[in-house]
């Protein structure tokens, strides 16, 4: 009966993400400690797009001050749920050999980390993508959508988004089966997911040669997509292509991913006694 | 076998019942490493050898220690077995499966237990890890909430279920993680230093359950220590690796007595008395004690105690006796020693 078999794996999957959203919600005062970061940077960035913008009479490439200020404001609360500065979770199990206990779960490995990174996601969706929000709503005020299909296009968007995140963060992770040290490889990864991906300033801002080695990476559909969409900045059916190039990224990472799981598991020692 | 837990499943063509648990023919493995090379920067390569040329055969029920040094290729054979790790050549069929490509099927049949690694989930409470796991290989409630309270009243974790795994102590979380590997009634359990760091309250603990758990459902066996402890009271076979290969395969019984390993018995007498004469396979090692303790070595396999009692019964009145068994790591060492020495080439 395999429509039983299917919905054991979803309840398996389930559980492995309400998992993760409880133990993330163990860490009260991280928390916390994390709004008010996300908060103050928030203020900074807004500030110095608000005197760029104003410099430039009022609207700097399709930016109002309004539009800004979402657009800082999303990006902050996004910043966590899609786990911007990558993680190190996978590399650190790999070279100390913990990752034989995930291989020894009867079920699939990227399957099992995608669960665990969608429970944190939603927990850091709440616990520190709203409230930077609420703050900043106060403080500068936000521009809302016109058309409410920006919402459940957003947050899907947002989803595809926290996907290829976690894809693209996974390759970088499983590289530690053939490299002793990866922390390297992190920070490269993380100067150019701050740069290309939108986070300090819209990639429509970039000259024209950046705006164009931008695009052809992942790296705008982890942020820039999802905040476009979902403030409506890019109205619903001008969105649906780029939703298209997000899950593009998605098959492409999830088909690399897996292969270097199969090569590293069956070539690389696992390490350790 | 407890009528909640579901049997094994049905044997698929695969895996007829005559096969044995665990088969390895030839097994090897090699690593590549790369040393510095000295007053060069370039590094050289280096295949070294973990295992070599490995054979095994274990049956449905039995229980195997697998011994050796540091070293000796006892994990590797482990990561092999449980398809975490490609062998470099030969061949493993682990109840019925090529633990590689099959390694999650696999997965759903044995219970592995690493002393030194966790497969729990740290910040939740230890039940919680339990009901994730149940999921995870797919038992209903009803069996998983069965089997699970067989395992808290056999392992004693009443007392912790509801606290975070990270506050438990080392004792409480290793009897948690044999737990997890049992939940799901595995046909193999596979234990990697099972009770490494462990008290000897916490070690016998463990080991009567071991014990208990394997009477009930004949499950088979296999067990990686350094504690022969874990050896003597849970495996009636054991197999000695040294350097990649094995170097004694057999009932522990009789790896004794194939080593000649003197047995030791510690007598006090009521009265003091000099040298005792002894039958032929015994020999006195010490009189201390002014004459009251004496210490008298002998061969297992060619002096039984009681016979050995009886010659010092017709001598003196014995009031206290203690028997000391050879340590198996000795055995082990010997073992090896013996081999090197042999050069069997």
């Amino acid at each position: 009966m395999p429509q039983i078999g299917t919905l054991a794996r979803v309840s398996t999957y389930w559980a492995v993400a309400a998992a993760a959203f409880r133990q993330y919600s163990t860490y009260r005062l991280a928390t916390a400690a994390g709004v008010f970061t996300n908060s103050v940077f928030g203020l900074i960035r807004a500030s110095i797009l608000f005197a760029a913008i104003t410099t430039a009479g009022g609207e700097l490439s399709g930016y109002t001050i309004a539009q800004a200020a979402t657009y800082v404001w999303l990006g902050q609360a996004l910043l966590a749920p899609i786990e911007a500065f990558g993680t190190r979770e996978v590399s650190q199990r790999v070279h100390q050999g913990d990752v034989a206990i995930d291989l020894l779960r009867p079920i699939s490995f990227l399957g099992l980390y995608y669960a665990q990174k969608l429970g944190r996601s939603a927990f850091l969706l709440l616990g520190r993508g709203i409230p930077p929000m609420l703050i900043g709503a106060l403080l500068t005020g936000l521009a809302l959508p016109e058309d409410p299909w920006s919402y459940p296009l957003g947050m899907l968007s947002l989803l595809l988004a926290i996907t290829v995140a976690f894809l693209a963060d996974m390759l970088v992770n499983l590289t530690a089966f053939w490299l002793l040290e990866t922390r390297g490889l992190t920070v490269v990864y993380t100067a150019l997911m701050n740069l290309l991906s939108g986070l300090l300033i819209p990639i429509v801002w970039f000259p024209d040669w950046l705006l164009a080695i931008a695009r052809a990476t992942p790296f705008p559909s982890m942020l820039q997509t999802p905040i476009d969409t979902l403030s409506g900045r890019i109205p619903p059916l001008e969105a649906l292509p780029l939703l298209g190039v997000q899950l593009g990224w998605i098959a492409l990472l999830a088909l690399a991913a897996s292969a270097m799981l199969r090569a590293g598991v069956r070539s690389v020692e696992v390490q350790g006694g | 076998m407890s009528p909640a837990v579901p049997p094994p499943q049905p044997l698929d063509a695969a895996s007829p019942a005559a096969d044995p648990a665990v088969a390895l023919t030839g097994v090897r493995r090699d690593y590549v490493v790369r040393a510095p090379v000295a007053g060069s920067r370039r590094r050289r390569r280096q295949v070294v050898r973990a295992v070599d040329a490995l054979s095994l055969r274990i049956g449905h029920g039995e229980t195997v220690g697998f011994v050796g040094a540091n070293g000796a290729g006892k994990s590797t054979t482990i990561k092999m077995m449980t398809g975490i790790l490609q062998p470099t050549a030969g061949a493993l069929r682990i109840l019925g499966h090529d633990p590689v490509p099959e390694r999650r099927a696999l997965a759903r049949r044995i219970g592995v237990v690493f002393g030194q690694r966790s497969q729990l989930w740290w910040d939740l409470p230890l039940r919680e890890s339990y009901r994730i796991l149940g999921t995870m290989h797919r038992l209903t409630d009803r069996q998983r909430e069965a089997r699970l309270e067989r395992l808290v009243d056999g392992l004693e974790l009443g007392g912790f279920l509801s606290r975070p795994v990270r506050q438990l102590s080392l004792g409480q979380r290793m009897r948690g993680e044999v737990a997890a590997a049992l939940l799901h009634s595995p046909e193999l359990v596979v234990l990697d230093e099972p009770t490494i760091g462990l008290d000897m309250v916490s070690k016998e603990g463990l080991r009567r359950f071991l014990r208990e758990d394997r009477a009930e459902r004949g499950t088979t066996l296999f067990l990686t220590t350094h504690d022969m402890g874990d050896v003597e009271r849970l495996c009636e076979r054991i197999v000695v690796v040294d350097s990649g290969a094995v170097a004694y395969d057999g009932p522990l019984e009789s790896f004794r007595q194939r080593l000649g390993a003197p047995r030791e018995l510690i007598v006090d007498l009521e009265e003091p008395a000099s040298e005792l004469s002894l039958p032929g396979a015994a020999r006195t090692l010490a009189v201390d004690a002014g004459g009251i303790r004496h210490r008298i070595a002998f061969s297992g396999d060619a002096l039984t105690v009681p016979a050995l009692l009886t010659a010092i019964n017709q001598q003196v009145e014995v009031r206290d006796l203690s028997l000391r068994e050879p340590a198996i790591e000795d055995l082990v060492r010997q073992i090896s020693a013996r081999n090197r020495r042999g050069g069997t080439a």
